[in-house]
């Protein structure tokens, strides 16, 4: 297929990830920021929130202070945030109308229709209730996006990239919401302690849907090491770090297979792959939980861009 | 001036081609056609099957509008057309091919040197080059207008890069949703394997030396041209690869595409672009849109374009006024599809005429497409006129004049209910190495204006579905 073809799904299908993430952390921003305080004191949640979708600076170049108004206009509907979840639906669609002839029908129309009822959302004038109606919403486009490719798409080398480009993202944000939050997923010796950190944790948990999951894998309160372990090496779910590279390691070989060859993509993925399946939680916060995810982020990066110079350009 | 209905004699008389949809039209109720016209905008919309207008901030992508109402023709008035469409691009495909030949249409007087040389369609790159087969256009869209029962006029040759068959099989799709059982009762000639034709027609032009299974891509100016919704459309039905300039490089004159597997060699390019921007070492050097070294390929004979690069040099309205000439001199033939009578401003006498009756007449440029750079004599203030007429007399050969034409009408429903609107129709002629190919239809125009003659999609024009009975 052609490489331009090849990008754009992988784009597209970052996108559109990257805009349930986002609907994700604000959701549990709202609730964090909810909460009485005197079950978590002064909450930051919302410079948490932007630092957690990775746009503190972009953020801090538009506004002064953190708040409610400001993270909501900014994470879900600023044309100056480039990731913002209305620029993902945009860049989405633009992406899905530049490769038409490679999606199903049920995926370009849920791209189009999200796009079109985007201009429904007038984020000036929602109340709360209706915020979370938009973030049910946006959450609901990418289930069903997802849900498309799944059932429609013909398994061929254009679903591969689709899917790399998923698990990809989806790794990424994962890595991304554990890095903001290690703090509070230190082992008990040096925890920093409260309830804010219960609620914290479980807001981690919602932020990747994973609250129930975590009750049916450990049947155990939430302790943070677990949590990490859930989110880092758990193959059980679904948007683990180690989950989302035996998918993303399984797409690619699956590409190599139809195309008869290997490169460097393949290899990067195998090595992180087998890293994650080899460790026990133990041994990453031996060596550091901040210090193992900002490692993960950059060879995810790398990954990418390898991607991208062996089949996208 | 009242014009010919295509449905209702001016007596009443139903024609009978119309019979069954007149009665189902009397006896249907306007809610429900008020209903199946506003689910067919959703499904335009939902579809996607949208334009864009240059210049247009805010809606960046519209929908043409569609009329709910079919328009019939019965098949006997098809087959005199098609016979007539075969000949006419015959006669196309051989004045281009001795344009950038052995020139006798010139020799011989038929036509005027500098309308070739002058014409700024002319390229002199193509000069005593030959194409793949001889075919130079490969897709014509020609516009045809009727005045009544028996006289069809051709009003424009479509020979570089003629759209719109997207929404005649769209509207065709469309309005079998709408209405099947009324559809069923038709026996409507299909228009649906037109893209078959179409990639069979691509197929046979492949350069000699391709592979047996050439490979044909379309090479669209991207999702911002106005016709984007087409060029996807077609790539999907033909199931080939749309691309844009950047997906393409020539090394050693021969044209590749990058892939996910590396670069593959392309035998066949239905562009959608035109030729200025094709390659910028050649033609305009600021394109982005074009392919670097494209030309040298092509002319070393190892891809072919469609339509051939220089069509157009039968696409303006000068040439076609000697259409008629062209016809009777390469086929000698009388033409079965007739000119609008047309006056060439660039011959005194015909200039003095049209300079004394501008109030009567349609003044057009004659390299003018899209509606734009035209004067509509009945409907233009006085002002308008004399403006006209500066301009006319300062650039007389830049002009022809038509007889303001009293276009047929057919029945559409629009907001007051049902009412007759002037249509034209464009009907797609696929040439191919092998034969010529016409699926019955084509792309019916409607000026949804009252009265209006103008039916451009940049104009506000609409589309209908255009039926040919099978009987």
């Amino acid at each position: 297929m052609l490489s331009r073809t090849a990008d754009n799904l992988f784009w597209l299908a970052r996108y559109v990830e990257r805009a349930e993430y986002l609907a994700r952390i604000l959701d549990a921003a709202y609730r964090l920021s909810s909460l009485p305080a005197s079950y978590g004191g002064v909450t930051t949640e919302w410079e948490s929130a932007v630092e957690t979708a990775g746009c503190g600076p972009a953020f801090s170049a538009c506004y002064d202070e953190a708040n409610e108004r400001t993270v909501m206009e900014f994470l879900a509907f600023s044309p100056a945030n480039p990731s913002s979840i209305r620029n993902c639906f945009e860049l989405a669609r633009s992406n899905a109308r530049g490769i038409r002839t490679a999606l199903t029908t049920e995926m370009w129309s849920t791209i189009n229709d999200a796009w079109l009822q985007l201009k429904n959302y007038d984020p000036s004038r929602m109340s709360r209730e209706e915020v979370s109606r938009f973030l049910e919403w946006v959450k609901g486009v990418s289930l069903m996006f997802d849900g498309s490719a799944y059932r429609t798409m013909l398994r061929n080398d254009a679903y591969a990239f689709a899917r790399i480009g998923l698990f990809l993202e989806r790794a990424d944000n994962t890595a991304r919401i554990l890095d903001v939050k290690y703090h509070v997923l230190l082992p008990p010796s040096e925890s920093v302690g409260g309830s804010l950190d219960y609620f914290q944790w479980t807001a981690i948990l919602r932020a990747v849907s994973a609250l129930t999951a975590y009750h049916w894998v450990y049947k155990e309160s939430l302790k943070p090491w677990l949590v990490a372990d859930l989110l880092t090496l758990n193959l059980q779910m679904p948007r683990s770090l180690a989950s989302c590279y035996e998918n993303v390691s399984h797409h690619l070989d699956e590409l190599a297979q139809v195309y008869g060859r290997q490169g460097p993509s393949q290899r990067l993925a195998r090595v992180t792959q087998s890293r994650l399946r080899n460790l026990s939680i133990e041994e990453v916060f031996q060596s550091g939980l901040h210090d193992f995810v900002t490692d993960f982020i950059t060879d995810n990066n790398n990954l990418s861009a390898a991607i991208a110079e062996q089949y996208l350009i | 001036m009242v014009a010919f209905d295509e449905m209702t004699l001016s007596d009443g008389t139903i024609r009978p081609a119309y019979a069954d949809l007149a009665h189902w039209l009397a006896t249907t109720p306007k809610e429900l056609l008020t209903h199946r016209r506003n689910e067919a905008e959703l499904l335009f919309r939902r579809i996607g099957i949208t334009f864009a207008v240059y210049g247009d901030k805010d809606g960046a992508e519209r929908l043409i509008p569609f009329d709910i109402i079919p328009r019939i023709l019965a098949a006997k008035e098809w087959a005199s057309l098609k016979r007539g469409l075969e000949q006419r691009v015959r006669a196309l495909n051989m004045y281009i091919r001795d344009v950038y030949g052995k020139r006798e249409v010139v020799r011989a007087g038929v036509v005027p040197e500098d309308l070739i040389f002058n014409n700024p369609a002319f390229r002199p790159e193509m000069a005593g080059q030959s194409v793949p087969h001889d075919v130079y256009v490969h897709i014509a869209g020609i516009d045809i207008v009727r005045m009544d029962a028996d006289t069809f006029y051709v009003l424009e040759d479509n020979a570089r890069t003629p759209s719109g068959v997207s929404y005649m099989l769209e509207n065709r799709e469309v309005t079998m949703r709408l209405f099947p059982e009324v559809v069923a009762r038709h026996r409507i000639a299909p228009v649906e394997n037109y893209t078959d034709e179409l990639l069979a027609t691509l197929r046979s032009i492949a350069p000699r030396s391709a592979s047996s299974e050439p490979v044909v891509v379309l090479l669209t100016p991207g999702m911002y041209n106005s016709a984007y919704y087409e060029h996807s459309f077609l790539a999907d039905r033909l199931g080939i690869e749309i691309v844009e300039g950047r997906d393409l490089f020539v090394r050693d004159e021969i044209v590749y595409m990058r892939t996910t597997e590396g670069p593959r060699r392309v035998d066949v390019i239905y562009r959608r672009i035109d030729d200025e921007f094709l390659d910028p070492l050649v033609f305009r050097p600021d394109s982005a849109l074009g392919v670097p070294g494209l030309m040298t390929a092509y002319l070393a004979g190892n891809v072919t374009l469609t339509n051939a690069v220089g069509t157009g040099v039968a696409d303006d309205k000068a040439v076609y006024s000697y259409m008629p000439e062209i016809v009777r001199f390469f086929l000698g033939e009388e033409p079965i599809l007739h000119n609008v009578p047309t006056w060439r401003c660039r011959e005194p006498d015909a200039l003095a005429y049209v300079v004394d009756h501008l109030s009567d007449l349609v003044v057009k440029e004659v390299s003018g497409s899209g509606g734009y750079g035209m004067l509509i004599g009945p409907h233009a203030t006085k002002e308008q006129i004399a403006e006209f007429r500066t301009r006319l007399e300062a650039h007389p050969f830049n002009y022809i004049a038509q007889p303001t034409l009293a276009l047929s009408t057919c029945p559409c429903y629009v907001d007051e209910g049902l009412a007759p609107r002037h249509v034209d129709l464009r009907p797609f002629v696929l040439t191919g190495s092998d034969k010529i190919r016409i699926v019955p239809g084509g792309l019916t125009r409607v000026a949804l204006k009252e009265g209006s003659l103008v039916v451009n999609s940049s104009q506000g024009g609409g589309t209908k579905d255009t039926w040919i009975l099978d009987r």
